[in-house]
């Protein structure tokens, strides 16, 4: 009775901990503390949970303190030695992990039904089954999101014609399965096929979605693995699992909805990855048959060193580049020449939420001069020179004036409103959306090739002799 | 329809539960800046670990002598653990360098 007693209170103060901390993260002033409150409230219930008496358990406490050991041990160092620029990578594979241990669990508890030592009601079977199906597609296709962002798995690898189909097939059959196993009662071999089967769709249903579209498969597999939790803490009973699953259910959900919004597109195209692969049709851009203007290293740093503003735009190719702090350098320099530096961040720019945000902190650019879309288009017509970098859909015009465009209705960064414009880039290829860029032709934009880091390093010095 | 019935009536605190959190979680998230939403990412990731709470019960109330479910379990564990410290440690990392001034 007592002990019932304070581990329902300790679960409920584990419970406050996660609200308080999520809603502590959402400002950039208490956003640490925040993150400190729901790990003090996540440590508090595990241990908890380890030392309060359970009657008539066997505790078996050297299977628990080996795995959190090693676990912890992993995962600290995991945390302590990753590069910001492979952070979509980390929060992926992390991801993945919360997804098989749910899964974990919820075969473990599964299996004594269908071998027979274990009578489950109908809405415990569903429950275990649903947690299972959600956990284990968020664990391999998170693995496969891991291996793209990481590099090791191109996205013409995996890709297979008519995948569409392939993908709602796979579906159907693993939802066929799960309901005749939770209402029909399944065999053991059904349980592995079902296991298999929803493994490989977690697989598939990732591989036709890349590039510029991880944001919101990222999003979507933390969602998923918060929904796999709260399944989880059904089994248990446990009201902690549940709500902190369902928070992070809520949080990925959201992410997934500003994404989508971000691109103008709906879940749905996203997930069938129909953008870069299927606009083969689509309408180019109208360039006139001009060509892209070129500007030298020394004309630009010139014409940034006696600008009063400029406007960097940064793009994947910023991270690819590993070009933060070659970006802040430069900024100091021009900052000591009174200009005014600002940096104008798309909502989907890399490959995952927030993730120039997060670069440009590391090179410690401090976050009020971090413009989301909004402010940065209402600041970009009194700006001097624009700095593209490794940035190309987020600033086509196309999204505004050509209907027809693959991302025509797309909000954009207006950078063409300000007096100049610079694109640094490595080639005149298009981007991810394989499309035209009519940015690049247009009177105002000079273009300097090369590679980002490079550049800007050039371009540095340049301005430190002037 | 009785059993769907039945099943509703017993679990109406839980139902009551979902609705609820859902709604709550919907509140405090949908005004997180776009500067946060890595963070945001990283730190809900590691609330997700809670599922380690389920695999230290499964453990502690398995028989010393049911190695099979005390070897998922213990995976299970690894695997929570390192979501855990993991996330909450790089969403700290994350978190340290976002500041208002240069240094």
């Amino acid at each position: 009775m007592e002990t019932t007693f304070i581990l329902n209170i300790s679960y409920l103060i584990g419970v406050l901990t996660f609200v308080f901390g999520l809603r502590l993260l959402g400002s950039p002033d208490t956003a640490r503390k925040g993150n400190l409150l729901a790990a003090f409230g996540m440590t508090f219930s595990v241990l908890v949970t380890l030392f309060i008496p359970i009657e008539g358990a066997s505790n078996n406490y050297l299977w628990i303190f080996g795995g959190l050991l090693i676990g912890g041990a992993i995962g600290w160092l995991t945390a302590i030695r990753v590069q910001m620029t492979d952070m979509p990578q980390l929060v992926s594979i992390l991801n993945g992990l919360g997804g098989a241990c749910a899964a974990l669990l919820a075969v473990t508890e599964l299996l004594p039904y269908f071998q027979g030592t274990l009578e489950m009601t109908t809405s415990q079977l569903a429950i275990g089954i649903f947690a299972l199906l959600i956990g284990l597609v968020s664990f391999s296709g998170s693995l496969l999101a891991y291996g793209k962002l990481q590099g090791l798995v191109k996205d013409s690898q995996v890709q297979l014609p008519m995948h569409n189909v392939i993908n709602m097939i796979m579906l159907l059959a693993v939802l066929i399965l799960g309901i005749l196993i939770s209402f029909f009662s399944g065999s053991y071999t059904m349980f592995f096929v079902f296991i298999a089967v929803t493994l490989v769709y977690g697989v598939s249903f990732v591989a036709p979605i890349g590039g510029a579209d991880m944001p919101v498969v990222i999003s979507l597999l933390n969602s998923m693995t918060g929904l796999s939790a709260a399944a989880a803490g059904f089994i248990y009973q446990s009201q902690l699992m549940i709500v902190g699953g369902i928070l992070v259910g809520a949080a990925g959900t959201i992410l997934t909805v500003l994404m989508c919004q971000a691109m103008n597109r709906s879940l749905f195209n996203v997930i069938i990855g129909g953008f870069g692969s299927s606009g083969g049709g689509a309408v180019a851009a109208d360039t006139d048959g001009k060509t892209a203007k070129t500007i030298t290293v020394n004309d630009m740093a010139i014409q940034m060193f006696y600008s009063q503003s400029v406007v960097f735009v940064p793009g994947y190719g910023l991270a690819v580049a590993q070009a933060q702090k070659t970006v802040k350098e430069l900024e100091d320099l021009l900052e000591k020449n009174g200009v005014d530096v600002k940096y104008a961040i798309h909502p989907v720019a890399g490959r995952m939420p927030g993730h120039m945000n997060v670069l440009l902190a590391e090179a410690n650019v401090p976050y009020p001069k971090l413009l989301d879309m909004d402010e940065a288009n209402d600041m970009l017509p009194n700006t001097d020179v624009v700095v593209v970098v490794g940035a190309n859909d987020v600033v086509n015009p196309s999204a505004e004036d050509t209907p027809g465009s693959p991302i025509y209705g797309m909000p954009v960064l207006q950078v063409w409103n300000a007096k100049n414009v610079i694109v640094l880039k490595r080639s005149m290829s298009p981007g991810y959306a394989g499309i035209q860029n009519p940015l690049f032709f247009n009177d105002k934009t000079k273009m300097l090739f090369g590679d980002a880091k490079h550049t800007l390093s050039e371009l540095a010095k340049e301005v430190k002799t002037l | 329809m009785e059993q769907f019935i039945t099943e509703f009536n017993q679990n109406l605190f839980f139902i009551y539960l979902i609705i609820f959190t859902i709604i709550l979680g919907f509140e405090v998230i949908s005004k997180v800046p776009t500067i946060l939403h890595t963070p945001l990412m990283s730190g809900a990731n590691a609330i997700s670990g809670v599922v380690l709470i389920g695999a230290i019960l499964l453990i502690r109330t398995a028989g010393s002598d049911e190695y099979l479910r005390l070897t998922l379990g213990f995976l299970g564990i690894i695997l929570g653990t390192i979501n855990i410290v993991g996330g909450f440690k790089v969403t700290d990392r994350m978190l340290d360098m976002f500041k208002k001034k240069a240094k």
